[in-house]
C-alpha cells in the first residue's frame, strides 16, 4: 500500500466520491453529505481504506482557500455596498446573534469559553450551497425570503475571514501571550497591505500581459498560481491561507478578467472542496460519536432551536410573509460547510480537541441530514396553516370568485395579459404565490390573491368551475405542468391559454391537451430579427411579412416534432430539416421573384417577395 | 379548413371579408347561410371567411390557390367600403391571384371558373345616381371587378347587390339571404348562364365551358 499510495489514494477518493455523490443526490440529499458519506464509508471507522486522514486534509485544505477566493471574486465592493444593510444589518444579527446566545447558554452549561466560542461560530454559519439550491429548486431567489437568506449567506462568507483568522489567535492566547507576537502583527500587517497594494498596481497588468499569450492553460495556470501565492505568501508570516485567497479574490472581483478566473478555479475548487468534505467525513471519531448519542441529539436540537430562535424573530422583524418563514428560518438553521472548516482549523491550531471537533463535525452533518427532512414536513403541515392564517390577514381568497378569467402567476407576462384585459374591461381573478409581489402590485389598485395554482381547493374558491378562460403564465415549469394538468383532469371545460418558457414546456403542455399556447420569448425575438433586417436594408413591411411568415412555418414544424418528443435523435433531425426547408422556401422565391422580374413586359417592381434589397 | 381529399371539383369557394364582422348585421347571416348549405348542384361549399382566418394579414396563398383551383364558382362576399373591397380582401386578390398563376404567361388557373360579386352598400340605391352625392350609378365602380376576372380568363356573373344596408329591416335581410342561399344552391343552373360571355375570350382555350369540366387547372 506504501508504495502505491499515489495510485491507490485518488483511486479510492475518487471512486468514492463518484459513488456517493449521485447517491446522496439520488436521495434529495446533496452533494455535501454525499462526500461526508463517502469519507466516513473509506475511513478509519468504515471500510479503512484510508487510516491517516490528516494528510489527506492538508492537501485538501486548498479547496478551502479556492473557495474563499471564489467567494471575493464574487463580492463586488459595489455589490456589498449595495446590499450592506440587509447583509451587514441582518446577516450580523443572524450569525453574532445566535452565536452570542450559543456561547452563553455553553458557558452556563460549564464549557471552557474558547471551546464554546469556537462551537458557537461554527455552528452559527449554514450551509450556503445547500441554501442556495433549495431557493432555486423552488424558485424562491426573486421572494424576499430568498433574499434574506442570500444576504445572510453573504455575509457568513465575509465574516468566515476574521474568524478563521481569529481561531489561531485563540490558540495562541491558551498557549503563550510573549511579547514575539507584536513583531508577527507587524508583519502581518505588512503582508496584508503588500498583498493589496500588489493586486491593485500589478495584478491586472499581470494578467493581461498573461492573457495576450493567448494560451488558454496558462492562464488556468497563472490563476492558480495566483491564489498559491497569496496563500504562499499568508502562511509564511501566520496567517490564514484563506484570507489571502479571499483578498485577492476581492481585489479581482472588478475586473475584467473575473469571469475567466471563476470558470478557470471552478472545477478545482468543487474537486478540492469535494476532497476537503470527505476529509471532513473520514476525521470524525466514531467512538466519540457512538458513546455520547445523547449529547449528539443534544447538540443538533439545543443549536437548531437557538438559531431558529434567533431567525424567526429576525423573520418577524423583516416581514417576512407568514408563509415563506419556515423555509428560511429551517435553510438557515442548520451547520454548514464553513462549519466544518471553522472546526477543522480550531482542531488544527489546538483550540479544541479531536473528540470535542468530532461532536461538532457530527453534529452539523447531522443538522444537514435533518434539513431536507425538516423542509418536506414544513411543506406538508406548517406551510399550508401559515397560508391559511396570511389568507385571512390579507383578505384572501377564501369567498367564491365568479370571473370569466382566472390568471395563474402575475410576473412580467401574466400582467401584461391582465393590462389588456383590464383596458378592454374584464375584470380576471388573479392568482400569484409570491407575497411581496402581492403587496407590490395591490399597491397599484390590482385586485391579487394569495394562491397557489396547482391546488385545487384554492381553483375552486378562484371560480375555475365557472370560469371560460384560464391564463397559466406562472414561471416556473413544473408548476406551471402541475397546475395544467390538476385542471385538464377537473375543469375540463375550462380553456388553458399557457405561457410556455421553452419548447421542452411547450411539448408538456401540449402533452396534456393544451392547444393555445405561447412561447414567451418567440415574438420579441422575432421583433428583433425584424429589426435587424430593416437595418440591412430590408424594407419594413418586407422584414414584416418574412418575420411572419418565419412563425407561421415555426409553429407548424413545431406542430410536426411533437410526436417524436420522446425521441431525442429524431428531434434533431426533425429541426435541421425544418430549417433546411425555410431557406429552400425562401430562396426558391427569390429565384422565382427574379425570373419573373425578368420577363419582358410583365416586370412589376412591387411584387419581388423574399427578394434581399438591390445592393 | 375541409379536408383536400374530401374536395373534388367543381366545388363553389365562398371567399368573404368583412373587418368588422361583430356589427355585421347582413354579411355575417349571409356568410352562415352559406356555411350550412349542404351542396350545391354543382358541388360542396366552401367558406372562407378571411378576417377570421388571416386576422395578422398573413395569407396562406398555397392553400387559397388551391382551394380555387378546385372550385367552377367562386364568390366574393363583402360590404362596398369607399366604392370598393376591404383592404384584406385587395390583399388576398393581390397575393392569391398572382401572375404566372392567375394570369400572364402560364398563368391559367382560373380560366373557364365564373366569378360571382356578392355586395351591400351603406348608401341606399338612389344615391348612386348623377343627381346624389354618391355622383355615379353603381355600375361605374365595377370595372375593376370585371377586368380583374377577365385577365383571369373566369366569367363576371351579374353581381348580387342589397343597397342601403344599414336601413334594412329585417324582412328585408331575410329575403336577400334567402334570395343568396338559394342562388347558390341552385348554381350552375341559372338561367341568365347561357346568355354570358368571357370577358376575353381570346384567353379562353376552345376545351374550356363552364358546362364541361376542367382537366387543365393546377
Amino acid at each position: 500500500m506504501e508504495q502505491s499510495s499515489w495510485l491507490t489514494g485518488p483511486l479510492v477518493y475518487l471512486a468514492a466520491a463518484v459513488l456517493a455523490v449521485p447517491l446522496a443526490k439520488f436521495f434529495g440529499l446533496g452533494s455535501i453529505i454525499g462526500y461526508l458519506a463517502a469519507g466516513i464509508l473509506i475511513g478509519p471507522w468504515g471500510l479503512q481504506f484510508v487510516t491517516n486522514p490528516q494528510d489527506m486534509l492538508h492537501f485538501s485544505e486548498f479547496g478551502v482557500v479556492l473557495m474563499l477566493f471564489l467567494v471575493g471574486l464574487e463580492l463586488e465592493p459595489r455589490r456589498l455596498w449595495a446590499l450592506r444593510k440587509p447583509i451587514f444589518g441582518w446577516g450580523s444579527v443572524q450569525l453574532f446573534g445566535s452565536a452570542a446566545l450559543m456561547l452563553g447558554v455553553a458557558v452556563i452549561a460549564g464549557l471552557d469559553w474558547r471551546i464554546a466560542l469556537v462551537a458557537a461560530l461554527g455552528l452559527g454559519m449554514s450551509s450556503t450551497a445547500i441554501g442556495l439550491g433549495v431557493l432555486n429548486e423552488r424558485n424562491l431567489m426573486s421572494t424576499s425570503s430568498g433574499q434574506s437568506v442570500l444576504s445572510v449567506a453573504l455575509l457568513q462568507d465575509v465574516a468566515a475571514i476574521p474568524i478563521l483568522a481569529l481561531l489561531p489567535l485563540l490558540a495562541a492566547a491558551q498557549a503563550h501571550s510573549d511579547g514575539s507576537g507584536w513583531v508577527g502583527a507587524a508583519k502581518a500587517i505588512g503582508v496584508i497591505a503588500a498583498i493589496i497594494l500588489g493586486g491593485r498596481l500589478l495584478l491586472r497588468p499581470a494578467l493581461r500581459w498573461i492573457a495576450r499569450s493567448d494560451t488558454p492553460e496558462i492562464f488556468t495556470a497563472a490563476s492558480l498560481l495566483l491564489v498559491v501565492a497569496t496563500a504562499a505568501l499568508m502562511q509564511t508570516v501566520g496567517l490564514s491561507m484563506a484570507l489571502g485567497a479571499f483578498l485577492a479574490g476581492v481585489l479581482l472581483a472588478e475586473s475584467e478578467y473575473r469571469r475567466e478566473l471563476e470558470t478557470d478555479i471552478e472545477p478545482f475548487k468543487g474537486l478540492l472542496l469535494g476532497l476537503f468534505f470527505i476529509a471532513v467525513g473520514m476525521s470524525i471519531d466514531f467512538a466519540v460519536v457512538l458513546a455520547q448519542p445523547l449529547l449528539i441529539a443534544g447538540v443538533v436540537l439545543g443549536f437548531l432551536l437557538l438559531k431558529s430562535f434567533v431567525l424567526w424573530g429576525m423573520g418577524r422583524a423583516i416581514g417576512l410573509p407568514k408563509p415563506e418563514r419556515p423555509v428560511f428560518i429551517i435553510l438557515l438553521a442548520q451547520g454548514g460547510e464553513f462549519g466544518f472548516v471553522v472546526f477543522q482549523t480550531a482542531a488544527q491550531a489546538g483550540v479544541i480537541d479531536t473528540p470535542v471537533s468530532s461532536l461538532l463535525v457530527a453534529a452539523v452533518a447531522i443538522s444537514m441530514l435533518v434539513t431536507p427532512l425538516l423542509l418536506v414536513a414544513a411543506d406538508r403541515w406548517l406551510i399550508p396553516l401559515l397560508a391559511g392564517q396570511t389568507r385571512s390577514t390579507m383578505k384572501e381568497i377564501d369567498e367564491p370568485q365568479n370571473e370569466a378569467v382566472i390568471i395563474a402567476g402575475f410576473g412580467r407576462y401574466g400582467q401584461v395579459v391582465g393590462r389588456m384585459l383590464y383596458a378592454n374591461g374584464i375584470q380576471p381573478t388573479v392568482l400569484d404565490h409570491d407575497a411581496d409581489q402581492i403587496e407590490t402590485m395591490r399597491k397599484f389598485g390590482w385586485r391579487v390573491f394569495y394562491g397557489d395554482a396547482t391546488r385545487l381547493d384554492l381553483m375552486r374558491t378562484a371560480g375555475a368551475a365557472k370560469a371560460r378562460v384560464l391564463v397559466l403564465a406562472i414561471d416556473d415549469v413544473e408548476r406551471s405542468v402541475e397546475a395544467a394538468k390538476m385542471v385538464r383532469e377537473n375543469f375540463p371545460n375550462l380553456t388553458i391559454v399557457a405561457r410556455a418558457r421553452n419548447v421542452r414546456h411547450y411539448f408538456e403542455l401540449l402533452d396534456l391537451g393544451v392547444t393555445l399556447i405561447e412561447r414567451e420569448t418567440l415574438d420579441a425575438a422575432l421583433m428583433s430579427a425584424r429589426s435587424v433586417l430593416e437595418q440591412l436594408g430590408w424594407e419594413r413591411h418586407q422584414a414584416r411579412t418574412l418575420a411572419m411568415r418565419f412563425r407561421r412555418h415555426n409553429v407548424e414544424q413545431l406542430a410536426k416534432t411533437a410526436p417524436h418528443l420522446k425521441d431525442e435523435a429524431k428531434l434533431i433531425a426533425v429541426a435541421k430539416q425544418a430549417r433546411q426547408q425555410l431557406e429552400e422556401l425562401f430562396a426558391q422565391e427569390r429565384d422565382e421573384a427574379q425570373k419573373r422580374q425578368a420577363l419582358a413586359g410583365w416586370s412589376r417592381e412591387d411584387d419581388l417577395p423574399g427578394s434581399p434589397p438591390a445592393a | 379548413m375541409p379536408d383536400p381529399a374530401e374536395i373534388t371539383a367543381n366545388t363553389v369557394l365562398v371567399i368573404t371579408a368583412h373587418p368588422q364582422m361583430e356589427h355585421s348585421r347582413i354579411n355575417r347571416r349571409m356568410m352562415r347561410s352559406a356555411s350550412k348549405l349542404p351542396a350545391t348542384a354543382s358541388g360542396p361549399v366552401i367558406v372562407r371567411d378571411l378576417y377570421s382566418l388571416y386576422p395578422d394579414y398573413l395569407i396562406d396563398v398555397a392553400a387559397e390557390q388551391a382551394l380555387l383551383a378546385q372550385a367552377s364558382l367562386v364568390v366574393w362576399q363583402h360590404p362596398i367600403h369607399w366604392y370598393s373591397m376591404p383592404p384584406l380582401m385587395k390583399l388576398w386578390v393581390d397575393d392569391v391571384l398572382s401572375f404566372g398563376w392567375a394570369y400572364g404567361p402560364g398563368g391559367t388557373a382560373l380560366r373557364g371558373k365564373d366569378l360571382w360579386l356578392v355586395a351591400t352598400t351603406g348608401g341606399p340605391e338612389d344615391s348612386y345616381h348623377p343627381e346624389s352625392y354618391n355622383r355615379y350609378f353603381f355600375d361605374a365602380f365595377l370595372p375593376p371587378y370585371e377586368q380583374t376576372a377577365a385577365l383571369c380568363g373566369m366569367r363576371f356573373l351579374p353581381p348580387l347587390l342589397l343597397h342601403g344596408a344599414h336601413r334594412a329591416d329585417d324582412a328585408q335581410i331575410a329575403a336577400h339571404t334567402h334570395l343568396f342561399a338559394d342562388r347558390l344552391a341552385t348554381y350552375p343552373r341559372w338561367p341568365e348562364l347561357d346568355e354570358l360571355l368571357y370577358g376575353l375570350t381570346r384567353h379562353v382555350p376552345e376545351d374550356a365551358r363552364p358546362d364541361e369540366p376542367l382537366t387543365d387547372t393546377l
